[in-house]
Order: C-alpha cells, then structure tokens, then sequence
C-alpha cells in the first residue's frame, strides 16, 4: 500500500484512535475493530466492477481525506435543531451533533421499567455483555466495507432496548446532525436497537447537515427484533447537498415479528442506503417503504436486501423515486428465498417518476428463488408525467403547473401516507410541497381535515 | 340576441396524424339538450375532446365559439373556469389526490377566477352533502384517492357528482351511459336532468339511445365519418335504434 492509497489514512488514523476509542480496554471490542480495520485494509473501497456498486462510484469519497468529525466548537441551540428535524415530535430524543451526544438538546422522559435509551458507550460500560452479544455480530463488514469503517471507528451512537413484553408507546428520535468545519469531517455513528420478544417500540433516526461544507456520514444500525416484537422504523436523511451519506440498515427479526422501515431520502449528495433484513424464524411479517427525492446533481442509491430463510413470512416492499434536474438514483432490490423458506409471500415494486429529461434512474428489482412453494412477483417502472392525468385536472380548472405538481405529491403519498408517526408525516408532507412548483395550491388540495 | 352557448363552424380535427372530424357545423343555444350519436369510429368523443381541449387533438381547420368567444384559443383550464365541463369516457385514476380535497380546490380556482368568495371546508362539505345522497354515494366517497380503484359505475358516478359540484354552464358528456347498468343510468340521468335550466347546455354524446329514455333531448345529431349527417328531434333516436346506423352510413359513403 502507497501513501497515495486512499485506505493509508484510514490505517495512519486506526492506530492512534483505537488506544483513545470506546472501549479501548475491553479485549473483544478492540478484536472486533482490528479485524474490521484488517477487513477494510485488504478489501478496500468498492469500484464499479463490483455488481453491488456497478451503478454508484465511491471515488469522491475514496479521494477525500476526513478527519473524525471534532465536537462543535460553537454549540448548537435548540432553534437549530428544531430548523432540522420535525415540529411537534413528542417523544424521547437523543441528539448527537457530529457523533456527540448533546444532553441539552436530547431529553428521555419516563419509561417503562428496563427500557434504555442511551448512548451506546455507556451501554458497553453498564451492560458489556449485551453489546458484546449483538455489535456488528448482524451487520457483516466482510461483505460491506462502509460497515467495516464504521466497525472500526464508531465513537458513538444510540443504544436502545426494550425488554420483554414491554411497550414504548412513544416514539424515540435519534437525531444525527453534522456541523461541517473547514476540513472534511466524518462521523461513523453506531447504533444498536433491541426489541426483545413481545415487546413494541417506534424508532426515527434523522440524519442532516448544515452549510455547505463536505462532509461524510456513514452509519450502522443493528436491529434485533424478538419473537412476536413489533419494530416500527423510520429513516429521514435531509444531509446538505454537499453530504455524503453511506448507511447500512440490519435488521434481524424473531419468530411472527412485525417489522416496518420507511427510508425517506431527501438530502445528501451522494448517498446509498444499504437495508438488509433477515427473517430468522416462521411467521415474520416486513413493510419496507421507501422514497426517494433526488435533484440537481444528487446521486441516491437504494439497495435492499430480505433474506426470506424461513417458512411462512411476509414481505411487501415499495419504494418511489421522484427524479428532477440531473438527479440520479439506483434501486437494487434482492429477495432471496432460501430453500426451506416455504409458503414465503414477497412483493417488491420501485416506481420512479421523472420530472426532467437529465434525470436517470437504474431500477434492478431481483428474486431468488430457492424454495418451489412460494408466491412471490416483483415490478418495477420508470416514466414521465401521465399526460392523460395532466390533461384530467386541468379540464377541472386546475393550471398546468398545480395540475403537474399535484400529480407529483399524489405520487409521493402513497409512502407518505404509510408515516405512522404524524409529525414526522406532516414534516415529510410540508417538505415535498415546499419543493413543488405550486406548493401553495396544492397544499389547498391534499391538506387533510378537509 | 345573445350569442348561442356553442357555435362550431366547419370543424376538421386530426388526432395524432389521422383525420377525424371532416366538418361538423353544429349551434347549441342556452337551455338545450343535443344528443350527439353515431356508430364507432364517428368521430363522436373526438368532437368532445376537441371542445375540452385536449391535448394532440388539433383542429385544423373551422370555428368554435362558445358564448361568442374563441374556445379553441383558450386553455383547458380555462375553457373549465369559464363554464366547459366534459364527463370523460375514461376518468383518469390520480392515487394519492383526495377525492374531495381536489374537488374542493377545483371549485375554488374557479370561484377565484369569477372573482367569487372562497368555500371554507364546513361549506363545501354541507354543498356536497346532498349531491352525494343524490347519486348514492356514501360519505366514504370523499376519503379515497380519485377514482382510485373506482368501479366503472362509481367513476361516471363521480363524474356526474363533479357536474353538479362545479355547475357548468357547457356540460359534454362523453358517452357516460356506457357500461352503466340500469339503476347506475337512471342515477347518472336525473343527474343531468338536475342541471338542466334555462342557461345551460348539455351535449349528450352516446352510442345508444337507452339514455334518451331518461334525458329528453331537445335536437338529435347523426354524426357518421365525422360529419353531422342527419339533425332532428328525439324522434330521429327511436329510428336509430329500430334501423341501426346503416342506413347513415351507406349515405356517408355515397357522398
């Protein structure tokens, strides 16, 4: 390896970090960074040649130097965060500005007995053998060399656990915002989520940036969902137009779990979403939804992946793309059905509506079938604006430009509408209409309440 | 004297490339009900479409006055703000837009352009309250997307529910009977008969006569390879349907 391999810096920095990082004096933790490190410093970065990157280039991000993200030096007030993430969110909240939780910002009100919400660094001192159970033994980083860094490098993050039988009724927000300074930052924020057998939680993790300074998020979150666990998930990643965004989603679920994941892209610059879920007993039951807003020079790369290795689950998967400008998105979807995995039932669709002639998307929705007992059907399409539909609300009064815009915001809420969390739908909603052309007129037309 | 509600003078229009509408001269004045009939192919809803203005369907040549203005040089939209409505053949399915909603913001860009107040949501739900119950349609109607996963029933229904929201003063119905069983016709029917009043006009475009059972026209039209080729009263429906199109258009042929 030469000093101009762009793995170098990363294993300069390692062996600095790793006697300062958490949990530097408990063995297995340090085991478990080297070999993710060793991991990353043979595979390194992923090039086109690869099938899973043939349609996103991670050069720009394999060419930068980033230095670990410093706490910020001037704070972040609460009106900043409130700009960010959503109005009206009553829940438990932990903020973490470049990777730093901010107790100031954050605020966990009372919960059932046994429940966490914490700073997973102080998971690994109350509760070592717990962590040691589950971190990075879900999200493989010998497949994933952004999960390999993270495995290395993660500072901190969120640790949540509910145990059994118990409900968290509210939701928990986990806010991850990057204050970019003069140099290139990185934040490798980990997170560990378990929902133990019976129990119900609602977890919303939102990721964003400020100004115009380059920086590079690259999360992990693990989910351990227990037998008959109910999970809802969210992810809204509104990262600054310079951003870029690599997370890697896993998730485990138990027997007869029900589990939904909603990733709604809006921000970043270039950004791939990595979400794997894993039916590891009978009876499961997944909705993983998806929308993807991409504009003027964004890359957005969805790739999904439900391991259906056991009989009798369920999964329906959906995810939408609007495309503008010179906006570039890739869906990758794989359904893979194991060869016991009899009486499976999968759907996947990825629909994408573009809005310009520069816009492109890559839509590669896959199944593999190894059981002969199943029912499974994938769709997918990508096209402009029905001109018949056009044409339809225009012969009721409605100009060109609200009839086209509320034809777009119809088209994203067949997601948004499946936000449970009402003020993160009414966020999302609000959002998608401030980018339409005639956002006034069409908040006119779907503002709910009649 | 007032301009008549629709003047076509002469109208030839193509869809794509292909010559539909061969010269069709036809005045509707206020208060009337023209039926327009003829076989497949006719020319029939691309005479409707022509006046709603859609899109690749273009008039190359002839006149449209609709109440002494130029319709052809207005916009859809505006052709609907100033009182043109057509039931279509085919709603569109629009997922995701509410029913309701987007009627509502329909009829108040509308009433904006006609420099008309606003309905707030507690007037708007007690206009449509009753228009509702007219065409049995239950309140849950409101609450799904547009015509999203309708039946063929309930989408004429809407259609028809939209008519008597916006009160047109042109009202096109582009073959609403079609497909429609009997009790769906009757409720489609006293619909338009709802609207019939001294200042407007309702062209009634069908293929069948069973329609003009329930809705009297005042002036039948034959329209046969997109010419207006036979005008007269409701009687000339009856001979439509005893005798069929035929004789028409062996005539058509001829000519």
């Amino acid at each position: 390896m030469t000093d101009a391999d762009p793995r170098q810096a990363y294993v300069d920095d390692f062996s600095k970090f790793e006697r300062e990082a958490p949990g530097a004096d408990l063995p297995w933790l340090r085991d478990l960074r080297r070999s993710a490190m060793a991991r990353f410093r043979d595979r390194g970065f992923p090039t086109l040649k690869e099938e899973e990157w043939k349609y996103t280039s991670v050069a720009p991000i394999a060419r930068t130097t980033f230095r670990r993200a410093p706490a910020a030096s001037d704070g972040v007030a609460r009106e900043d965060v409130e700009r960010i993430a959503f109005h009206g969110f009553r829940g438990h909240q932990l903020v973490f500005v470049n990777g730093r939780l901010d107790p100031h910002l954050s605020g966990v009100g009372a919960l059932p007995e046994g429940v966490q919400i914490r700073r997973l660094e102080e998971a690994l001192e109350g509760d070592p053998a717990l962590v040691e159970r589950h971190l990075a033994r879900h999200a493989a980083f010998d497949r994933q060399p952004f999960a390999a860094l993270n495995t290395a490098f993660w500072e901190d993050g969120a640790f949540v656990h509910v145990p059994k039988g118990v409900a968290v009724p509210e939701p928990i927000h986990l806010v991850f915002l990057s204050k970019p300074q003069h140099e290139p930052t990185v934040v490798h924020a980990r997170n560990l989520i378990l929902i133990d057998e019976g129990a119900v939680a609602i977890v919303v993790e939102s990721y964003a940036g400020w100004g115009d300074g380059l920086y590079f998020t690259n999360p992990v979150t693990e989910v351990v969902v227990g037998d008959e666990a109910v999970f809802n998930h969210y992810k809204l990643q509104r990262e600054s137009e310079k951003a870029f965004h690599i997370g890697v989603l896993q998730i485990l679920q138990g027997r007869a779990s029900n589990v939904t994941d909603n990733s709604l892209a809006l921000g970043g610059g270039l950004v791939r979403n990595d979400v794997n879920t894993w039916f590891a007993d009978e009876g499961g039951e997944l909705n993983l939804d998806g929308l993807y807003v991409v504009g003027g020079r964004q890359h957005v790369d969805n790739h999904t992946r439900i391991d259906h290795a056991k009989p009798h689950c369920t999964s329906f998967e959906l995810y939408k793309g609007i495309l503008d400008g010179h906006g570039r998105a890739v869906f990758y979807g794989n359904i893979v059905v194991h060869k016991d995995a009899q009486k499976t039932n999968a759907m996947q669709t990825n629909k994408n509506l573009l809005l310009s002639r520069d816009a492109l998307v890559d839509s590669i929705p896959g199944l593999q079938i190894l059981a002969n007992d199943v029912k499974c059907r994938h769709g997918s399409s990508i096209g402009h604006m029905d001109e018949e539909q056009v044409f339809y609300l225009r012969s009721r009064g409605l100009d060109e430009e609200t009839a086209r815009s509320l034809l777009t915001y119809g088209f994203a809420a067949e997601v948004v509408n499946r936000v449970r969390v009402l003020p993160l739908r009414a966020a999302l909603g609000a959002w998608i209409l401030s980018r339409l052309p005639a956002s006034a007129a069409v908040s006119d037309a779907v503002r709910e309440g009649l | 004297m007032a301009a008549p509600m629709l003047e076509i003078r002469d109208v030839h229009a193509s869809v794509g490339d292909k010559p539909i509408l061969k010269g069709v001269d036809l005045v509707a004045n206020a208060g009337e009900v023209h039926a327009i009939m003829g076989p497949n192919g006719s020319g029939k809803s691309t005479l409707a479409n022509v006046l709603a203005g859609r899109p690749n369907f273009t008039v190359t040549q002839g006149q449209v006055h609709y109440m002494g203005r130029n319709l052809l040089a207005m916009k859809p939209e505006d052709r609907a703000r100033e009182g043109v409505f057509m039931a279509f053949q085919y709603p569109v399915e629009i997922p995701g837009v509410n029913n309701a909603y987007f009627l509502k913001s329909a009829l108040n860009a509308m009433r904006r352009y006609r420099g008309e107040e606003e309905l707030d949501a507690i007037e708007f739900l007690s206009l449509i309250e009753e228009k509702l119950k007219l065409l049995g349609l239950d309140e849950s109607f409101t609450k799904r997307g547009l015509n999203e996963g309708f039946s063929g029933g309930e989408k004429k229904r809407n259609e028809i529910f939209q008519l008597l929201v916006l009160q047109p003063k042109l009202a096109i119905l582009d073959e609403t009977d079609s497909g429609l069983d009997i009790d769906a016709l009757k409720i489609v029917a006293n619909g338009v008969n709802m609207m019939r009043s001294p200042e407007r006009t309702t062209l009634l475009v069908t293929h069948y006569q069973r329609i003009l059972n329930y809705i009297q026209p005042d002036v039948v039209h034959v329209l046969v390879d997109g010419r207006i080729v036979k005008s007269g009263g409701n009687e000339l429906a009856h001979e439509l349907e005893k005798h069929g199109y035929a004789q028409f258009e062996a005539a058509a042929k001829v000519a």
